[in-house]
């Protein structure tokens, strides 16, 4: 355990996190006895429904976005049981119901709802909220010593858009003809002919899109705005840098799709042909709308968000992954200009790369050089960022904590994932491998065993700062062993599927061809087997988890843990253990001294030097004794 | 700022709230509605961009000025441009501590926006009742989308001004500088509306 | 690399199919590689840094520029391989082949959940077609009335092709997106409606020996609703005289649509 720095008060000396406590306890009962104007006087409503701060918020986004992950995943294992063991009937189908799955038979059409669900609710309502909503604003404003979000009130509006949106999607499985099943991309003409279920999804992503509108207008200018003296651009740590991108890139990717999402909600619902070519024929019928229309419209305005949004998974998971690594190893992080600025390049360039879906589309040799070659200029901050990371490990004296086995695990499986985008981005290399299960590897590996990893890791890393409690180092260990070796076994045999040819989004996993059904049978069954054991890993982590949130919520800490359990240098630990809610962060606002990461600076005794920390070596004693007791011991 | 004033008062006082930061120049409204109106440049742009590629796509596209009325949006253009200006007029007034003045420019604004979205809905009217509807070609269902979707934006824009008009305006009583501030903010964003109108006139109506 | 990938692949029967799948190797070279190399590194440090052997950490850690070179490296194999192959790749798929090579010309219009094939008879010509004409027994609403059209020869699902002889497919779709995919050849492109996409190649192996291995088939790689999974085509290379035999064969449209 690190220093623990001591104030004088009064004429005692009293270690500044219990000094801290005393003096909040003393302005509580003066509150109480002043009556009203305290934040502690607030309904329960204005405190956990309709909070404004940023703490609380970043805690509801973080709860609602672990419910929605767990239930993506929880679709995906009905997916895999029919993939795994097609037409096989099955008795946890029959929670789909008899139009879904009658006799426990999942249906063609309910397999493609179950698609195209997984992959808008793993992308919108959860990693993204879990990334940006949750952590970026938990953290972001006690890292650059924020009283709270720039715009408290905008901040709540914007979890209160992301609630209803997904509840929305969600709602949209009792559409007539059930939810939208045209993939997550609802590539037109096919999602505009679709079920009602499909306009419920247009809706819905209306407001997830505010959503994210709202919360990256804030987070721009809370970094802007708010940062603490001292707290220049390059004193940032990483995951400040991260959630800034990510901002910039929700702020202007969204709105895009925001009109595409318009323009398909007018074709669905005031029949105009946005997306409808004409002289369409549809199961003999010639529909009647106006025609010329142009459906690679949607996929341009679709991708030119769907791109950036790539990224907006994968900064903010970089940003957790490089904080636990600097802390985890106990040094700075090697190369931390370059991948700031590799970060920034990265945002910029995501804009340009879109059209690498759309390789297929009948594309020109002109336009598809330029796309070829933005997705390999793309590449090579990735490359920076990720040598970084590991270059950072080097002379480390690296501790392998839970939090710290996620992090670790992070940078292969997103080097897997981000290598094999390579083939993908050659363009002649695509065409082989555009839509089949090769490109449902390549992301699987960047959002599953890279992102949500990057997730765990957050979650254990930063579990006790909301909550004063630890999360089990034991149980914490079999979550990650377990899901280590079950996500590869899902995720790896998808390389060879794509090689093969095997096609994605087939209800049996391609048995009716010839050239998939062999590879497909043999591997099928070992993936989904794998998913359930996925599954069965997450719960001692679920476990773990409410068992300490519960306990925490009932004023249970773990005593001795103290204000800064892993000796950590960055701002979010210079408030007080789960700082109060509706209360501001800092006794008083901090002044920040130097970098982010001064960790086994020579010459210090101990080995973190927090940014806030205003003498750089501190001469107070060691062993936690108070200075009586000390010069009591010596005298002995 | 103390110790007391961040933990004993429910209503957090974020810095930079009203006056601006030193180092940016400016306070935080500002920076985000500059911010957010970048995001709406990006939506419209989206549309423009799908204007352009379904037109240029097109084996024949209707001309605006023959359907359209021409006269009445010139002068719903007119009548944005002097809201435009209008809005300036409150806002400094408000700078210069006349509350009264203020109120009534925003009340002209209020006023101008009305009128603009009445002469809307007339043309909307004549549209339909010419049997002109957004799915009978693609150069109308644009055109309904845009303006309509521009039309929320200008009744967005009435809401808010309402807004500051009637119970927002207490504020000016113990923070007049505040209260200025977002006017000023609006201000902004009204200048965004009417510069999206600027380019919907002639591309809709004239080409 | 290029026959431990080909293990997972189907038949490469296309002329520039090897070349495709020769540039695959190369990336997976540069990726494996790099996974080996880092992978390598990493595990090394994981052990040699471990907080038990190294119980104080270096400040400064890794004083040489040796990542520099190595990320220089990737994006120098990374320019190669886009410049010297994929994008003159790129290039000859996008360029059809030329008339003197005598290419056979074929339209494939999808629909869910089949695949509608038009070949454009002696007269090399296709007829035209009409949406208000589409039948069940006409899908592609051809027009009769067409001189061109009467001697087209329409299939479902069934897709003959000439072994050696260039083949441009134009491909397009009647309701939804699709993709036609042709595995053992290499190749696909979206089924766009409104859209007619050219792609083109040359068989370079028959499939005429009737085993298991030798079924070939026309895959949709793009979701296109229910159906999706199950839309499947067969394709049949065949040698010079076999071909030409089908197509006498084969009943000309004015006969199969007029009954
Ligand atoms: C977080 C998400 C994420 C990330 C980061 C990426 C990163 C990249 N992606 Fe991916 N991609 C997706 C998510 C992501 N992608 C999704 C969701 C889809 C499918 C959408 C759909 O169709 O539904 C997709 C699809 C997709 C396609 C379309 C394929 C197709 O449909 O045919 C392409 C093509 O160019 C592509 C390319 C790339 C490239 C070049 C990168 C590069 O940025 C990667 C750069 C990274 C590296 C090069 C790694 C560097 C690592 C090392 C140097 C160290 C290695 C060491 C060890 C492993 C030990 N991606
Ligand atoms: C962020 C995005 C994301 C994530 C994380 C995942 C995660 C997973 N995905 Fe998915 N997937 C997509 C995005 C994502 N997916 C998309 C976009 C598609 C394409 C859809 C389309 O075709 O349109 C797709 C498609 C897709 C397919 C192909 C289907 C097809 O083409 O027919 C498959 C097949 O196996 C699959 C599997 C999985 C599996 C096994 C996981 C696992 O890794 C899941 C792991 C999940 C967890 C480990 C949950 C952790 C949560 C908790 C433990 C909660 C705890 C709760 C509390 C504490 C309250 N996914
Ligand atoms: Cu046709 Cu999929
Ligand atoms: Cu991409």
């Amino acid at each position: 355990m690190g220093l623990r720095r001591q104030i004088r008060v009064g004429s005692q000396w009293m270690y500044a996190d219990e000094a801290h406590r005393a003096l909040r306890e003393a302005l509580r009962v003066m509150d109480d006895e002043h009556g009203e104007h305290g934040g502690h006087h607030q309904s329960w409503i204005r405190r956990y429904v309709f909070s404004t701060d940023h703490k609380w918020i970043g805690i509801q986004y973080g709860f609602t976005a672990l419910c929605f992950l767990l239930l993506g995943f929880c679709l995906m294992i009905l997916m895999r049981l029919q993939l795994g063991w097609p037409g096989q009937p099955f008795g946890v189908m029959k929670l789909l119901g008899a139009t879904r799955a009658p006799g426990g038979i999942l249906l063609p059409e309910a397999y493609n709802q179950l698609g195209a669900m997984h992959g808008t609710i793993m992308i919108f309502l959860g990693i993204v909220p879990l990334a940006v909503g949750a952590f970026g604003n938990y953290l972001v404003p006690l890292q650059i010593g924020a009283p709270d979000m720039a715009f408290p009130k905008l901040n709540m509006a914007s979890y209160w858009c992301y609630l209803p949106g997904g509840l929305i999607m969600l709602a949209s499985f009792l559409a007539p003809g059930g939810t939208a099943q045209s993939g997550w991309t609802s590539y037109p003409p096919l999602s505009v002919i679709a079920s009602q279920g499909q306009t419920w999804w247009l809706i819905g992503m209306v407001f997830l899109i505010t959503s994210s509108l709202l919360g990256s207008v804030n987070f721009i200018v809370t970094i802007v705005q708010l940062r603490a003296k001292g707290l220049s651009y390059m004193r940032f740590p990483f995951f400040v840098h991260a959630q800034f991108v990510t901002s910039f890139l929700l702020l202007l990717a969204f709105p895009p799709l925001e009109a595409a999402a318009v323009l398909q909600l007018m074709d669905r619902v005031a029949g105009t042909s946005f997306f409808l070519p004409s002289g369409l024929v549809v199961s003999g019928q010639v529909l009647t709308n106006a025609g010329g229309g142009n459906p690679l419209l949607w996929q341009h305005l679709f991708w030119f968000l769907a791109h950036p949004e790539v990224y907006v998974l994968i900064l903010p998971a970089m940003g957790i992954v490089a904080e636990i690594i600097a802390n985890g190893t106990r040094k700075p992080l090697w190369g931390y200009k370059s991948m700031v600025f590799a970060t920034v390049f990265l945002g910029f360039m995501s804009f340009v790369v879109w059209a690498h879906h759309m390789f297929l589309t009948g594309m020109g040799t002109t336009i598809s050089a330029f796309f070829q070659t933005t997705t390999m200029i793309i590449s090579i901050p990735s490359v920076i960022i990720l040598s970084s990371l590991f270059i950072s490990l080097w002379g480390g004296s690296i501790r392998f904590t839970t939090p710290m086995l996620f992090a670790l695990a992070f940078l292969p499986m997103f080097g897997i994932g981000g290598l094999t985008g390579l083939p993908l981005g050659l363009a002649a290399a695509d065409i082989h491998l555009h839509d089949t299960y090769y490109v449902i590897g390549h992301f699987h590996y960047v959002v599953a065993p890279g992102t949500i990893f990057a997730m765990f890791a957050g979650i254990y890393y930063w579990f006790p700062k909301a909550t004063g409690r630890k999360l089990n180092e034991f149980w914490g260990r079999v979550h990650f062993w377990i899901s280590f070796v079950c996500i590869n076994g899902i995720f790896f045999p998808m390389f060879a599927q794509g090689l093969a040819g095997v096609s994605r989004r087939l209800y049996d996993g391609g048995m009716q061809y010839q050239h998939a059904k062999q590879i497909a049978a043999q591997t099928n069954p070992f993936m989904s087997i794998c998913a359930i054991g996925l599954l069965a890993a997450q719960v001692p982590f679920i476990f773990n988890f409410f068992y300490n949130a519960i306990a925490a919520a009932f004023g249970h800490r773990d005593e001795g843990l103290g204000s800064n359990p892993w000796g950590a240098t960055t701002m979010e630990w210079a408030a007080t253990t789960s700082p109060p809610l509706a209360h501001g962060n800092f006794e008083v606002l901090p002044v920040v001294y130097r970098g982010p990461y001064e960790y086994s600076v020579p010459g210090s005794e101990v080995d973190f030097i927090p940014q806030h920390q205003p003498t750089a070596i501190e001469p107070a004693p060691r062993g936690g004794l108070l200075p009586e007791k000390a010069v009591a011991m010596r005298e002995n | 700022m103390d110790a007391h004033a961040s933990v004993g008062h429910a209503e957090l006082e974020i810095p930079y709230n009203v006056h601006p930061r030193p180092d940016t120049g400016v306070y935080n409204a500002k920076l985000g509605i500059w911010l957010f109106l970048a995001s709406e440049v990006m939506l419209f742009g989206a549309l423009f961009s799908s204007l352009i590629l379904l037109r240029t796509g097109a084996d024949s596209w209707p001309r605006g000025y023959d359907m359209l009325n021409v006269p009445l949006a010139t002068f719903n253009t007119f009548i944005l441009i002097l809201s435009s200006v209008t809005v300036v007029m409150a806002w400094s007034h408000l700078r210069l501590g006349n509350l009264l003045k203020g109120r009534i420019y925003i009340s002209v604004t209020i006023l101008c926006a009305l009128i603009f979205l009445v002469n809307k809905g007339f043309e909307y009217s004549h549209e339909f009742r010419e049997g002109r509807f957004p799915k009978t070609n693609n150069f109308l269902a644009i055109y309904f989308t845009m303006t309509g979707l521009h039309g929320l934006h200008i009744l967005g824009g009435v809401i808010v001004f309402l807004y500051f008009l009637g119970p927002g305006a207490k504020m000016w009583a113990h923070d007049p500088e505040r209260y200025t501030n977002r006017i000023e903010v609006v201000g902004l964003y009204w200048h965004f509306v009417d510069l999206v109108w600027i380019f919907l006139f002639p591309i809709l109506y004239l080409m | 690399m290029e026959k431990f990938l080909a293990q997972f692949m189907p038949v490469d029967a296309s002329e520039h199919g090897p070349a495709l799948d020769r540039l695959s190797a190369n990336v997976h070279w540069l990726m494996l590689v790099l996974f080996v190399a880092w992978g390598l590194y990493f595990l090394f440090v994981l052990w040699r840094f471990n907080a038990k052997r190294n119980a104080k950490a270096s400040y400064h850690g890794v004083q040489s520029h040796f990542s520099s070179y190595a990320e220089a490296g990737v994006a120098v194999v990374e320019v190669i391989l886009l410049v010297g192959f994929s994008i003159p790749m790129w290039s000859a798929w996008t360029h059809p082949p030329s008339a003197a090579s005598n290419p056979l010309e074929i339209r494939v219009v999808a629909e869910q959940f089949a695949w509608n094939v038009q070949y454009p008879g002696p007269d090399g010509i296709f007829g035209k077609r009409d949406v208000k004409l589409v039948t069940s027994s006409n899908p592609l609403g051809i027009d009769l009335n067409d001189p061109h059209a009467k001697d087209d020869i329409v299939t479902l699902n069934d897709l003959h092709l000439e072994v050696n002889r260039p083949v441009i497919i134009h491909v397009t779709s009647k309701d939804v997106i699709h993709s036609f995919k042709l595995p053992v050849m290499r190749v696909e492109t979206d089924a766009i409606p409104g859209m007619e996409i050219a792609i083109h190649f040359t068989p370079k192996m028959t499939n005429e020996s009737g085993t298991e291995n030798d079924k070939w088939e026309i895959a949709c790689a793009q979701l296109c609703g229910l159906g999706h999974y199950r839309m499947r085509g067969q394709m049949f290379v065949h040698s010079k005289d076999s071909f030409r035999k089908w197509l006498a064969a084969a009943p000309p449209a004015q006969t199969s649509i007029g009954s």
